[in-house]
């Protein structure tokens, strides 16, 4: 346990880099997946994509999860993405029509200056065409399918612009800072807490948050988005949860996805 | 699962084994959680108070984080990011700390995903009188 607590507080220091030696993106990585394939030797990297069911500590809920990935509840909003999409030309604004280029959302846009998730470009082009933005579960579903698009792809995002660095490490510090009555970072449930349980909850790791998003939960009754889920773990631990698209949400999806460079795409997925 | 479980019960046998040295609540037996109904009569013995603001979600919710004994005879579930809570008397001889430790964790631990209680008015100082009370029953 000390060993453990010791072990996490030393890791986070070193992620958060407030000492005097500027830690990069790029070491930052190492030290994050590093991390996790030592308290997890059993884990293979490709199935932390899957969630909290990557971790032993969930195996008898995994066998349920998955027989219910065999006839996804999120099939149907796949089909009326895909409709949606196709009705108001949204291929037109994106690259490659949209195919296999979710894997490098978020990223750092030089010209609008901000990090551009999907929801923004998809609503963006929306705009572009005269047409009313888009929201809630009806972006979410919008974004699902765009996702789809890349499923399997892996997760690659380019932070050479020094505006991206500086959005990354806001992002950074969001993550590891402690907030709220209840007094939690992010990193206290998903790299310290990580595979134990709160009650009955098992806590995920924090590499492969986001593979999965927009992500169907029953207690969502449907699809919802990643920050919609942010919105979630804030209220958790009694934090006023920011606003979907909040400049910060922003700047913590960018951090936390690109401490999963590498991993697959499973988007859209169904999670607890 | 399973296996939390029996882990549960062992601790609560632990823990009755133990029961002679500890006084027992007037209330309520050793290795027994308050129920509602006496949670909801105001109870007056320090112990039995304690263990209902414990258990209470809204307040303590000790058991969010850890096991002690009693649990297993509710339907609440024990999480496991914390140690369990037992033996304290003899772990806590000075029950400074112990009431320290629940007042603010982070104090030794700054990065202690158990909540500051006291620090952050979580709970009221007579709520952790309360549960100190109670945490040495355990
Ligand atoms: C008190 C504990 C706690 C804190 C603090 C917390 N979370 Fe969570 N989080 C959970 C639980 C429980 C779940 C649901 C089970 C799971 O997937 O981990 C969850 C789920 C998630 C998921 C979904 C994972 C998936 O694949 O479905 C993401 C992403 C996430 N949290 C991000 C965050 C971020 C970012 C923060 C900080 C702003 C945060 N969490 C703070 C407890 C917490
Ligand atoms: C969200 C998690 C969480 C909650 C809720 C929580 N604790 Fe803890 N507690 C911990 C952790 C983790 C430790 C291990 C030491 C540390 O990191 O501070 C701990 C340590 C302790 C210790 C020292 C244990 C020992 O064996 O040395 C005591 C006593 C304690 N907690 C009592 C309580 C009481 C009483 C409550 C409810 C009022 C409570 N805790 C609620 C997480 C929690």
């Amino acid at each position: 346990m000390k060993k453990l607590i010791i072990a996490v507080t030393a890791f986070g220091l070193l992620a958060l880099g407030s000492l005097s030696v500027q830690a990069s993106p790029q070491s930052d990585l190492k030290a994050f997946q590093g991390y996790f394939k030592k308290k997890f030797p059993k884990i293979k990297f490709d199935d932390y994509s899957n969630g909290l069911y990557a971790l032993p500590e969930a195996a008898d809920r995994r066998a349920e999860w998955e027989a219910i990935e065999e006839f996804p509840p999120y099939e149907i909003d796949i089909a009326k993405g895909k409709k949606f999409w196709v009705a108001n030309k949204l291929g037109t604004c994106f690259k490659n029509g949209g195919q296999g280029i979710a894997q490098n959302y978020p990223y750092w846009d030089k010209k609008t200056k901000m990090v551009r998730t999907a929801e923004l470009d998809i609503n963006a082009c929306l705009k572009r065409q005269g047409k009313k933005a888009i929201k809630k579960g009806k972006l979410a579903t919008v974004t699902a399918y765009f996702f789809y698009m890349a499923r399997g792809k892996r997760i690659k995002l380019d932070l050479s612009d020094p505006g991206a660095i500086a959005e990354y490490e806001k992002g950074k510090h969001f993550f590891w800072a402690k907030r709220g009555q209840l007094n939690f970072s992010c990193a206290n449930c998903h790299i310290g807490g990580s595979g134990k349980r709160v009650g009955g909850n098992i806590l995920s790791p924090a590499l492969g948050h986001g593979t999965g998003f927009p992500a169907y939960r029953s207690k969502w009754g449907g699809l919802g988005t990643i920050h919609r889920r942010y919105k979630g773990c804030n209220k958790q631990v009694r934090t006023a949860p920011l606003k979907q698209n909040h400049k910060t949400y922003r700047a913590l999806q960018l951090y936390e996805t690109y401490m999963n460079t590498g991993l697959p795409l499973t988007a859209p997925s169904n999670r607890f | 699962m399973r296996k939390s479980s029996t882990f549960i019960t062992t601790l609560g046998a632990v823990a009755l084994m133990m029961g002679g040295m500890a006084t027992a609540p007037q209330a309520v037996a050793v290795g027994e959680m308050p129920s509602k109904k006496v949670c909801k009569s105001k109870p007056k013995d320090p112990v039995v108070a304690g263990g209902c603001i414990a258990t209470d979600r809204k307040k303590g919710n000790c058991m969010a984080c850890h096991s002690f004994a009693g649990l297993e005879k509710t339907r609440l579930q024990a999480g496991n990011v914390g140690p369990p809570l037992v033996a304290m008397k003899q772990r806590f001889k000075d029950k400074k700390k112990l009431r320290a430790q629940i007042w603010d964790a982070t104090k030794a631990n700054p990065q202690s995903m158990m909540p500051p209680f006291g620090r952050h008015k979580i709970l009221s100082e007579k709520d952790i009188d309360l549960i100190t009370a109670w945490a040495l029953s355990l």
